[in-house]
C-alpha cells in the first residue's frame, strides 16, 4: 500500500492537482481565478506527463562522462513534450488574460455572472 | 518519391505563410493574399486526391528525416484530401460572401487581422486532417482553439467577448482530457505515431493487460473532442459564439472547426486505438446516446428561440448530434455517413448563414417574426436559405437526404441501435421541419414588407456605409449560388463521393 503510493507520489499529486484545477476553471466566477485554475491544470498534465519519462536512478540526457549506453538517462521525449505544452499553455493564458482586461474596461467587474447578466440586459435594451 | 507527395505539407505551409504575412499587410492585400493562399490549397487538394483516387491508396511522409518510431508524419489518403477539398471551399466563399460583414462590424485597422485567423485556422485545419503524430494533432488542436476564438472575439464589442471567454473555458477542459488521454497512452505505449500506437495497443489488448487504462484512455480522449465540438451536455457555448461573431466567422466555426475535432476523434477510432478496441471499450454506446439526445434537444431548443442566427446555431448542435450518432453506429457504414454528413452540414451549415446575413442586415440577430416579406426583398438569399432548409431537413435531392439514408441503411445490422437511430432521425426531422418552415414561411409571406418599404429605405440612405455595395452583392449571390449548387449536385450525384469517402476508410487502417 504505502510502496505504492511511493511509486505513484507524482501521479497522485498531479491527480489531485488536475481536479483542484479543473474545478476552479469551472466553477469560479472570478475570471482571474478561472486563469488561475486553468494553469493550475495545465501544471497538473505536465507534472503526469514529465514523471512518464523519469527513471529513478538515472540523468538528464546530456552527454558528460562519455556513457553513450541508453541505461544511463532518462526517456528525453516526455520533456521536450511537456517543454511544448508550456508554450501553448502559456499563449493561451495570454489570450484569456487579454480578454479578461477588455470585459473590465467594458463591464467594471470581473464576475463572469455579473457580466452575463449586464450583457442579457444590453440585449434587453436593444430590442 | 513523387513530388506530388509534398503537396500537403505544401497545402499546410502555404496557409501558415499567409498568416504570418497578413500580420504585416494592409487590409485589402490581407484579403487577397488570405483567399490566394486558400484557392491554391484548394487546388493542390483537389489533384492529390485525384491523383490518390486514381492510385487507389495512401502514402506516409516523413517531415524531417527521421524514419518511423521517432520522427513526425503526415499521412494522406482520398479521405484526407475530401476533408481538405471541404474545408478550403467552405473558408473561401465564407471569405468572399462575408465581405459585408468584415468590412462594416471590424475596426479598419484590425480587417487583416482577420484574415489571419483565417488561416491560422485553415492551417491547423489542415493539420489536424493530415498529422499522423498524436501530439502534433494535440498542439493544433490547441492552435485551433486560439484561431475559434480570435474568430468569435474579432467582432470587439463586450457581448463577443464574453462568449469567447465561455467557449475557451469549454475548450480548454476539454484540450486538457485529450492531453490526459494523450499521455496515459504515451506512458502504456511508448509511440507518438499512430500506427505504432495501434500496433501496441492491440499486442497489450491481446494480452489482458491495462483493460481499465484503454477504456479509460478512449473515454478521456472521446469526452475531450466531443466537448471541443459542442456535443449535447457540452453544447451551451455554442448559440452565443455562432450567433454573436460575424458572418464569416460563424459559417466558418459551424461548418469547419467543430468539424476537425471530429474527423480527429474518426482517426482515433481507426487509426490510434483500432475499431475493435475500441469497441471492447463501449464508448461507442456513450457516443450513439449522447448524439440522439443532442438531436432532439438540440432541436427542441431551435424551436425555443425566436432569433434566426441563434436558430441556426442550435439546429448546429442537433446535427452534430447526427454525426456522432453515425460514428456511434460502430460500423464501417456508420463511419462513411458520419462523415457525409460532416461534409453535408459543413457546406449547408455555413450556407444558412450566409443567407441569413441578407436578412439580418448590420443587426446582429433578427427575429423569426420580422422575416415576414423579405424574401421578396432578398431573392438570392432567401432561394438559398430555402434550399439550405430543405437540405438540413432532409428534403430529397438535396445532399442532406443522402446523409441521413446513409444514416439510416448503416443502422439496419445492428440490433437495439437500429430502434435508437430510426426513431431519433424521424423525431429529429419533424422538429426541423417545424423550425425551418416556419423561416420559409416567414419569408415569402406577404404583408410586412410592404409597409416598411419607406421606412428601410430612409434607414438605408442614412447610414449607407451599413449597406453591402453592388460589387460585396454581387459576390454574395455568387458564392451562395455556388454553396447550394454544390449542395444540390452531392444530393443528385452521391456516387461520387461515398464511394470516394468508403474506399477512403477501407486503407485507413
Amino acid at each position: 500500500m504505502f510502496e505504492q503510493i511511493y511509486n505513484h507520489f507524482n501521479d497522485i499529486v498531479a491527480a489531485l492537482l488536475f481536479v483542484i484545477g479543473f474545478s476552479n476553471l469551472l466553477f469560479q466566477k472570478n475570471l482571474i481565478k478561472k486563469i488561475i485554475g486553468l494553469n493550475i491544470m495545465d501544471v497538473a498534465i505536465y507534472l503526469l506527463l514529465a514523471s512518464q519519462g523519469f527513471i529513478r536512478g538515472r540523468i538528464a540526457p546530456i552527454l558528460t562522462d562519455g556513457s553513450e549506453s541508453a541505461v544511463t538517462y532518462i526517456n528525453p521525449i516526455p520533456s521536450g513534450l511537456v517543454l511544448t505544452g508550456i508554450v501553448v499553455s502559456v499563449s493561451v493564458t495570454a489570450l484569456m488574460l487579454s480578454m479578461t482586461i477588455r470585459l473590465y474596461r467594458k463591464y467594471r467587474t470581473l464576475d463572469l455572472d455579473e457580466i452575463l447578466m449586464k450583457i442579457r440586459q444590453e440585449r434587453e435594451e436593444e430590442d | 518519391m513523387d513530388f506530388i507527395m509534398n503537396f500537403p505539407f505544401f497545402s499546410i505551409m502555404i496557409c501558415m505563410l499567409a498568416a504570418l504575412s497578413s500580420f504585416m499587410l494592409g487590409r485589402k492585400a490581407a484579403a487577397i493574399v488570405a483567399k490566394g493562399a486558400i484557392f491554391i490549397t484548394l487546388v493542390l487538394s483537389v489533384v492529390l486526391t485525384g491523383w490518390l483516387h486514381v492510385r487507389g491508396e495512401s502514402f506516409v511522409y516523413m517531415m524531417g528525416h527521421f524514419p518511423a518510431p521517432w520522427g513526425n508524419e503526415i499521412r494522406a489518403g482520398e479521405l484526407e484530401g475530401v476533408m481538405a477539398i471541404f474545408t478550403c471551399i467552405v473558408a473561401l466563399l465564407s471569405l468572399t460572401a462575408g465581405k459585408t460583414s468584415i468590412r462594416t462590424a471590424v475596426d479598419k485597422s484590425k480587417q487583416n487581422l482577420f484574415y489571419l485567423i483565417t488561416c491560422l485556422m485553415e492551417a491547423s485545419l489542415l493539420a489536424l486532417i493530415y498529422t499522423n503524430d498524436i501530439f502534433t494533432g494535440y498542439v493544433f488542436i490547441e492552435i485551433n482553439t486560439i484561431a475559434g476564438c480570435g474568430l468569435i472575439m474579432i467582432k470587439n464589442n463586450g457581448r463577443a467577448i464574453a462568449s469567447a471567454v465561455r467557449y475557451m473555458v469549454v475548450s480548454l477542459v476539454g484540450s486538457g482530457l485529450f492531453l490526459i488521454g494523450t499521455t496515459l497512452l504515451y506512458s502504456i505505449t511508448g509511440h507518438l505515431l499512430m500506427e505504432n500506437i495501434n500496433s501496441s495497443v492491440a499486442e497489450i489488448h491481446a494480452s489482458g493487460n491495462y483493460s481499465v487504462t484503454i477504456t479509460i484512455i478512449t473515454a478521456l480522449m472521446t469526452v475531450g473532442l466531443s466537448i471541443k465540438s459542442g456535443l449535447f451536455p457540452f453544447h451551451l457555448w455554442i448559440p452565443d459564439a455562432y450567433a454573436v461573431s460575424i458572418v464569416p466567422s460563424s459559417a466558418m466555426l459551424s461548418g469547419m472547426v467543430s468539424k476537425g475535432y471530429i474527423f480527429l476523434l474518426i482517426k482515433l477510432i481507426y487509426r490510434v486505438i483500432g475499431f475493435d478496441v475500441f469497441r471492447s471499450t463501449g464508448v461507442f454506446d456513450l457516443i450513439f446516446v449522447a448524439g440522439i439526445a443532442a438531436m432532439i434537444m438540440g432541436s427542441v431548443a431551435a424551436i425555443r428561440s425566436g432569433y434566426l442566427r441563434r436558430m441556426t446555431a442550435y439546429s448546429s448542435v442537433s446535427q452534430i448530434g447526427y454525426i456522432f450518432m453515425g460514428i456511434g453506429i460502430a460500423n464501417e457504414a456508420g463511419a462513411v455517413a458520419a462523415i457525409f454528413h460532416i461534409i453535408t452540414h459543413g457546406l449547408t451549415k455555413s450556407l444558412l448563414f450566409m443567407s441569413a446575413a441578407s436578412f439580418t442586415g448590420k443587426k446582429e440577430d433578427i427575429k423569426i417574426s420580422d422575416l415576414k416579406g423579405l424574401g421578396h426583398k432578398h431573392p438570392v438569399s432567401a432561394a438559398t436559405f430555402s434550399a439550405a432548409a430543405l437540405s438540413i431537413v432532409g428534403f430529397p435531392l438535396f445532399a442532406g437526404f443522402i446523409a441521413k439514408m446513409l444514416l439510416a441503411n448503416a443502422s439496419f445490422t445492428e440490433g437495439w441501435r437500429m430502434y435508437g437511430a430510426i426513431c431519433a432521425i424521424a423525431v429529429s426531422t419533424i422538429l426541423n421541419v417545424v423550425y425551418f418552415f416556419r423561416c420559409i414561411i416567414n419569408l415569402y409571406a406577404y404583408g410586412g414588407f410592404d409597409g416598411k418599404e419607406d421606412e428601410t429605405a430612409v434607414v438605408a440612405t442614412e447610414e449607407p456605409q451599413f449597406a453591402p455595395t453592388r460589387y460585396e452583392k454581387t459576390i454574395h449571390g455568387i458564392s451562395v449560388v455556388l454553396l447550394a449548387l454544390i449542395n444540390l449536385y452531392i444530393g443528385f450525384a452521391p456516387k461520387l463521393l461515398t464511394s470516394i469517402l468508403t474506399k477512403g476508410l477501407n486503407v485507413f487502417d
